[in-house]
């Protein structure tokens, strides 16, 4: 039991503040609603913050070193697109399919790395420039149109439930989540990424190839994306171009309520998987508790200023 | 009330929580004289003037100003007042011109419009008055970084300010800009402007003060009416205790090359045809004017600029050199000019700020392991002696301790050269005779160090050999041992 609670220290280590919330959360829709504290209720939980989640393990290395992804949403539909096309149009395989639009979407973030790094464009502006071009080539394959009748194996990678409860979705995104958490905490190249966010010039001038990381750390965020456009087709077991509309919103929410600072070299995966969670409490309670999806964008929105409020108070008391 | 005409400053205490900073601090600034404050980091100079210039609020004792008491609500009701202080890091909005930098916060305007004409020939006169020949419509940044500061003085001055705070004005000048700075200040005192100045560089105390206050610890523990005062007696009062030596004798006979560079050519013309030679435990050091291409040419050799032509060989084999990993691999290294920005990672940890550049060094694979960090780090603080943990973050160290982490963090690597460029600057006395004994040590012990330094007394205080740079030429390499004096380098350099 020590040796559990020592290691959840550890993992935690930092986010003490948001980790409290989210406990607090939980109590407090587990008194207002009857329907909330369930084992059933928390798997949904977790479906539902799955294509979420996931992009925010990325978005947390582009914060990290400093950066921002705001194409995030739009990759997601581009990989979800190509794969509907290349399997409807061409007749490919849909295991194929799928590895054709992660491929397609970790292009797109390469794009967004190489922008950033070697033509130099502000990372907002690269990645703004992504969002349009991606989501206009998302709707181009099809006319706009949605893709739909896969084969069953794919609808039962979200819906199958393995070991009584747990669908592949929901295991790709807890096998990312540890992979990238032991990534950026036990790899130096996850530690040079802070080095990188805290100053560029100094973690040049220490030998950190930062072009290079900087163009990695896009690329995968591309490639989460693309991962996350699969697991929502298979959710939805529909292409449609519109998918993943403002998600980066969403995630960049969750990363920064995780504790991550937009100046780079502050963040981590802990944080950002209980600020995913935050917002999956969220809009879960408040929708057992019968408040309109309208309701919950405020709520959230009340949520990042007293989260990053508190961080900022924090530091100054320090 | 008192019929004082300047700045009478009584028993001025103040404490952060429970450490007092300044302790009953008494003085006075007559107008149309300069008084040096002295004082090593952390003696308070920066809080006594803070509280002078009204960014910070004393606990007890008090101000008069022109006979009136003083008790200073902001910056901005110092200003009003006439009395400005101007940081040793220039405050100027760099995108902007130079006219409304001088006039941010207090725009001329017409009819609710930005008067251009009236502030530029305002500010015109004000940049006459200094003899700046700078068109006030020019951007900041395009300006030398003498310019701008001069730029902050000229602001003050069309604030009508009749005292001046002048925090370690000549930390990034060379000598004939610091003389256009002494200049100006004696001409400003004609004109009754009183000047607090505050400086590390006590050589140039005697030149430009009338009167000389030291601090330690919070106490002012002398008071000189002249400024003729030895070098050494002020030291003494500084630091509460003998400093010999300023400069340790550093023996090296060595004859074994470690470093070579032929014909070396900067991108952007910096620096053309440079060729010398570091042996092993050698200290070589790099003289010349601010602009004359010192930074430039190290930072080339360390990879951190291109180079478009020439050679440079480790140990007599050609390296090849396009990025500060490729220099970094071949055990060259650099304590860069500008700690701050160029040299650590500020908001992170000491131990971070060690590890950083040595993962190569510590870890057989990439898995890092928070121990191993921790450990390595822990040497790394030890071996130079900083004062501070592994896990405090780099801001929290004073300036000479934030220098020897720099330090620490490239001699855990045991680099063949590590180039110093401009090693003490903003350095306290203590620090800075602690970073002397430290490459002396270095040197000692084989590797082979280069010094870039505007203070030329460190370079030659230090130096076996120097390269003299006269607009990114090379001039010529004296060896120490021919008693060179400063005069002969400076004409040398300002060939």
């Amino acid at each position: 039991m020590e040796n559990i609670i020592n290691f959840t220290k550890r993992v935690f280590r930092g986010t003490q503040g948001t980790f409290l919330g989210l406990i607090v959360l939980t109590i407090f829709f587990s008194l207002a609603s009857p329907y909330f504290f369930s084992a059933r209720n928390f798997i949904n939980i977790l479906d539902q913050v799955t294509v979420l989640g996931i992009m925010a393990l990325g978005m947390t290395a582009v914060i990290i070193i400093g950066g921002i992804d705001l194409s995030v949403g739009s990759i997601l539909a581009l990989s979800m697109m190509v794969t509907g096309w290349v399997w409807d149009a061409f007749g490919v395989p849909l295991h194929y399919a799928c590895l054709i639009g992660i491929f397609i979407g970790s292009i797109a973030g390469l794009i967004n790395g190489l922008l950033v790094s070697y033509l130099k464009l502000p990372a907002f502006i690269a990645t703004l420039a992504m969002l349009s071009a991606a989501r206009g080539l998302a709707n181009i394959f099809t006319d706009g149109k949605q893709i739909y009748g896969f084969p069953e194996w794919l609808t039962n990678l979200s819906v199958v439930r393995h070991f009584g409860f747990i669908p592949v979705t929901m295991l790709v995104f807890i096998f990312l989540t540890i992979l990238c958490w032991f990534l950026l905490k036990y790899r130096k190249e996850g530690r040079n990424l802070y080095a990188i966010g805290g100053n560029p010039e100094v973690a040049r001038l220490s030998g950190i190839n930062v072009k290079g990381t900087t163009v990695v750390v896009y690329t995968i965020s591309g490639f989460l994306s693309g991962i996350a456009g699969i697991l929502l087709t298979a959710r939805l077991n529909t292409c449609v171009p519109q998918a993943g509309f403002t998600y980066e919103l969403d995630v960049i929410a969750a990363v920064v309520i995780g504790g991550a600072s937009l100046n780079g070299g502050v963040g981590g995966i802990a944080g950002t998987i209980v600020g995913v969670f935050i917002i999956g409490v969220l809009r879960n309670g408040l929708n057992l508790l019968g408040f309109s999806p309208f309701v919950q964008g405020v709520v959230i929105g009340a949520v990042i200023v007293f989260a990053v409020a508190l961080d900022t108070f924090k530091k100054k008391e320090r | 009330m008192s019929d004082h005409l300047g700045l009478e400053v009584k028993k001025v205490s103040k404490s952060y929580g429970t450490a007092k900073v300044l302790n009953e601090v008494s003085f006075e600034v007559r107008p149309g004289e300069v008084i040096a404050l002295l004082g090593e980091n952390g003696a308070g100079k920066s809080t006594i003037s803070s509280i002078i210039a009204g960014s910070v609020n004393h606990d007890s004792g008090t101000m008069t100003w022109k006979g009136q008491d003083y008790n200073p609500s902001s910056p901005g009701n110092a200003i009003q007042k006439g009395i400005g202080l101007i940081h040793q890091e220039t405050r100027l909005l760099k995108e902007l011109s130079v006219a409304e930098n001088v006039f941010v916060g207090r725009m001329i305007t017409k009819n609710g419009i930005v008067d251009f004409n009236t502030m530029n020939s305002l500010a015109s006169e004000q940049l006459k008055r200094l003899g700046l020949e700078i068109s006030p419509k020019q951007l900041v940044k395009n300006l030398k970084m003498s310019a701008q500061q001069q730029i902050e003085i000229a602001k003050a001055l069309t604030l009508n300010s009749e005292l001046l705070i002048l925090d370690e004005p000549t930390s990034s000048l060379g000598e004939s800009e610091t003389n256009f700075l002494f200049d100006k200040i004696r001409q400003l005192k004609k004109e009754g402007v009183s000047f607090i100045y505050i400086s590390h560089r006590l050589e140039e105390i005697e030149q430009i003060a009338d009167k000389i206050i030291v601090l330690r610890d919070g106490n002012l523990v002398s008071s000189y009416d002249n400024a003729n005062i030895a070098i050494n007696k002020i030291v003494h009062d500084m630091v509460g205790r003998d400093v010999d030596r300023i400069f340790p004798t550093i023996e090296n006979e060595s004859t074994t090359e470690t470093l070579r560079v032929e014909n070396l050519n900067s991108i952007d013309g910096s620096f053309e045809n440079i060729n010398f030679s570091v042996n092993k435990g050698e200290i070589f050091g790099i003289a010349g004017l601010v602009g004359a291409g010192r930074t430039e040419l190290v930072r080339a050799i360390c990879g951190a600029d291109m180079i478009t032509s020439g050679k440079i060989f480790v140990d007599n084999n050609e390296i090849n050199i396009s990025s500060p990993q490729d220099a970094i691999k071949n055990g060259i290294v650099m304590v860069p000019e500008d700690r701050k920005s160029l040299g650590l990672l500020l908001e992170q940890s000491n131990s971070q700020n060690i590890s950083i550049a040595n993962f190569d060094v510590f870890l057989k694979s990439g898995w890092v392991s928070p121990e191993k960090i921790k450990n390595f780090s822990k040497k790394g603080i030890e071996l130079m002696g900083v004062k501070g943990s592994v896990d405090q973050n780099a801001n929290e160290l004073s300036g000479g301790n934030q220098q020897k982490l720099l330090i620490s963090k490239w001699i855990s690597r045991k680099p063949k050269v590590l180039i110093f460029d401009e090693p003490t600057r903003g350095i306290d006395v203590g620090a800075r005779h602690s970073i002397y004994q430290v490459m002396k040590q270095l040197s000692e012990s084989g590797i082979s160090i280069i010094v870039v330094s505007s203070d030329l007394e460190e370079v030659v205080g230090l130096s076996h050999r120097m390269l003299i740079l006269s607009r990114g030429v090379q001039k010529n390499i004296l060896t120490n041992s021919d008693n060179i004096s400063r005069v002969e380098i400076m004409k040398q350099a300002t060939n």
